[in-house]
């Protein structure tokens, strides 16, 4: 278990005041190995975007931890935060808010060098600008480095926050739903380009998305995270959460999910959900958050007890009294 | 029926399409010059049919729908072409109705779901005073009629009436205000329901209810729909026949099981190829090339060229019109046939069987 890369430990995140609290993130414990790629999927609220921003450092987690590198990142002195903070990146889902308007591609990737010492000068920031500006496709260079960021498409101001994100050499990058308003045509080059960091550049990934067809193409050979109302439901391998989902709530996901196939969308069976009402979070259901939703509740177990992440089989783990017996 | 005396009703027309669109252009006055953002789009929408109209943000599908029942920006205009509707025999150019007469023809004969169903709503308005006021605008009906008639179409769209019709749109969920919105464009049943993005944005298992939903309302009410998506599986889901446009033009027009297993457009291709299924098999996607074409500044020729793999000297050049293409298949390129065998290959080396004609 030692081997993560970043891992967190019950973590917890709540908001608000103390009349009115919701807890956004409950008792999370996520691990990923270096050069892993974790999928964290969930619908609208779910905490997944929460617990990525705790997993880069942007939020403080009520309670739990989080160890990046094996050592407990909010108990560490100053210049370990910094380190941690340098080693652990996010891309935003919107690159229309996520970049200074007022400033070109090239400040924009020059300013994070010149700060933490990555380049020496202005000119070694200059070839180092050029060369992460190619590492993401923007090509030719001369024609983006001094564009500014209404200049460009959206899939293109994308790629220059990734750019960004890669000045520091990050060995970890929280991508939170990174593609998902990009057009679809131009999607999968900027996953192919998320994927080719992955293998070049051994970057490990938290991918946050709603997305279930976007985290089983990014994630086949990683693993995926099923979120409902701030818990992990189920854990596996990409494969077996998609081919064999043991979770009522991920298996009535998969079921919900049209495709892009008019065959395969057709012939797809639903999972009747015995009521349609999305928990509020101010009120939530008691012990499994799922239960008035759920096909498989059972009276007096499902209504009162949490159940815990148990794994079924290797690698496989699921939140359920029924169907971890 | 209420009376339809103006002069523009015009009866005896053979075709039963509902609309058809005939040589449509659409332009904006934008800051950097003329945004053409609809190129001479003709199609019918057929009786009872469900047509999906598909393409990336910018391509002119809302602008198309808007236009459809002039709703557009002021700094629009239309310089040419025509919207023909048909009910009962009737034939209306809509082009030519007064706006008095468009405000009858838009909800009674032809309702649009806008994309936002929170912006679609008056925030300080309850849910039954939007409903009675649409339902006033339009006829001369009791309140009690309204209400009893608002009450069962919540009741219809799986809203429990009691909690919705009081209540104002931000008390409502997403999914709720989705349903809301579609029970008020049934509320003066309508021959025509444009939908523009109608499930963007909400969650999966939401978004599974308003699809069912929609298929239920549209077999049992027999009305014909439109709707615009950016979301490919939506139009596999819930389309009859799809319409794939670029760059403000119809590329490709055809059944749902031509157009997703024998596209012959190579960017109807080129987007299903980049769009992954999640219970399908793991496959390798392949994205398009470039970006779509700035509107203002359209390139000569083929406006899909640039990025096109069989673009030649002949697609810089001239752009290919809208043809027929094997039985009620249209396409705009000079390689379709190409294309096809292409698609043709992909299917069989997925090792899928292809449905025959379903």
């Amino acid at each position: 278990m030692a081997d993560y890369l970043i891992e967190t430990r019950n973590l917890t995140r709540n908001f608000g005041s103390r009349r009115e609290r919701i807890t956004a993130v409950d008792k999370v414990s996520l691990g990923i190995q270096e050069g892993q790629v974790l999928c964290l999927v969930g619908e609208s609220g779910c905490g997944k975007t929460t617990t990525g921003k705790i997993m880069a450092g942007l939020l403080k987690p009520s309670a739990g931890q989080i160890l990046y590198q094996g050592r407990d990142v909010w108990a560490q002195d100053k210049n370990g935060f910094k380190s941690y903070r340098l080693g652990v990146q996010i891309i935003h889902q919107d690159p229309y808010a996520s970049l200074n308007p007022s400033h070109t591609v090239h400040k924009i990737l020059s300013a994070p060098l010149l700060r933490h010492g990555f380049a020496a000068g202005r000119r070694q920031a200059r070839e180092r600008v050029i060369e992460l500006l190619e590492i993401v496709d923007l090509t030719p260079v001369e024609d983006f480095l001094l564009k500014f960021p209404h200049q460009l498409s959206g899939g293109q101001r994308q790629r220059v926050s990734v750019a960004r994100a890669l000045t520091v050499n990050p060995s970890f990058i929280v991508a939170d739903e990174a593609v998902s308003m990009v057009d679809v045509s131009i999607r999968v080059s900027l996953l192919n380009m998320l994927s080719r960091l992955k293998e070049e550049l051994g970057v490990t990934f938290l991918f946050i998305t709603h997305d279930l067809a976007l985290a089983k193409f990014f994630a086949w050979a990683g693993r995926i995270a099923v979120m409902y109302v701030g818990s992990i439901v189920e854990i596996a391998s990409t494969p077996e959460v998609i081919n064999n989902p043991k979770h009522p709530y991920t298996q009535a996901l998969l079921a919900a999910v049209p495709e892009a196939d008019p065959e395969l969308t057709r012939r797809k069976k639903s999972v009747a959900l015995r009521s349609q009402d999305i928990p509020n979070l101010l009120n939530l259901p008691s012990g499994c958050r799922f239960h008035p939703r759920c096909p498989l509740f059972v009276e007096g177990l499902c209504n009162q007890e949490r159940p815990e992440l148990k794994s079924v089989e290797e690698g496989h783990s699921v939140a359920c009294h029924v169907v971890t017996g | 029926m209420q009376e339809r005396s103006n002069v523009t009703w015009t009866t005896g027309d053979a075709s039963s399409a509902p609309l058809s669109v005939r040589d449509l252009w659409v332009e904006y006055l934008g800051e950097r010059g003329m945004v053409k953002a609809v190129r001479d789009v003709s199609f019918d929408l057929r009786p009872e049919e469900s047509l999906a109209l598909i393409g990336e943000s910018g391509c002119g599908k809302t602008t198309l729908g808007l236009a459809l029942i002039r709703l557009l920006v002021k700094t629009a205009r239309i310089p040419r072409g025509e919207i023909i509707y048909r009910r009962d025999g009737v034939v209306t150019k809509v082009r030519s109705l007064s706006e008095r007469e468009m405000r009858h023809f838009r909800w009674r004969e032809c309702a649009m779901v806008f994309q936002s169903a929170l912006n679609a709503f008056n925030p300080v308005l309850r849910v039954w005073d939007q409903m009675y006021d649409t339902v006033r605008a339009h006829q001369r009906v009791s309140r009690a009629e309204v209400r009893r008639r608002a009450m069962d179409l919540l009741r219809y769209v799986q809203l429990d009436p009691k909690r919705v019709i009081d209540a104002y749109p931000h008390e409502l969920s997403g999914g709720m205000r989705q349903r809301v919105l579609l029970a008020m464009s049934l509320l003066l049943d309508p021959q025509v329901i444009i939908l523009d993005e109608p499930t963007t944005a909400l969650d999966i298992l939401t978004q599974r209810t308003i699809l069912d939903l929609l298929k239920r309302l549209k077999a049992e009410l027999g009305f014909s729909m439109m709707f615009i998506s950016h979301d490919l599986s939506i139009a596999a889901e819930l389309a009859d026949r799809v319409a794939t446009m670029y760059a403000g033009a119809v590329v490709e027009l055809g059944p749902v099981y031509d157009i997703f297993y024998r596209p012959a457009h190579p960017y109807t291709l080129g987007l299903i190829r980049a769009v992954p299924t999640v219970t399908g098999e793991f496959e390798d996607l392949i994205s398009i090339p470039g970006s779509p074409p700035d509107l203002i500044d359209l390139p000569p020729g083929c406006k899909f060229h640039i990025r096109c793999p069989y673009a030649t000297d002949r697609c810089q050049q001239e752009e290919p019109t809208l043809e027929p293409y094997g039985p009620d298949h249209a396409v705009a390129c000079f390689y379709s046939s190409q294309v096809r065998r292409d698609a043709d290959a992909m299917w069989e080396q997925h090792g899928h069987h292809r449905p025959g004609e379903a």
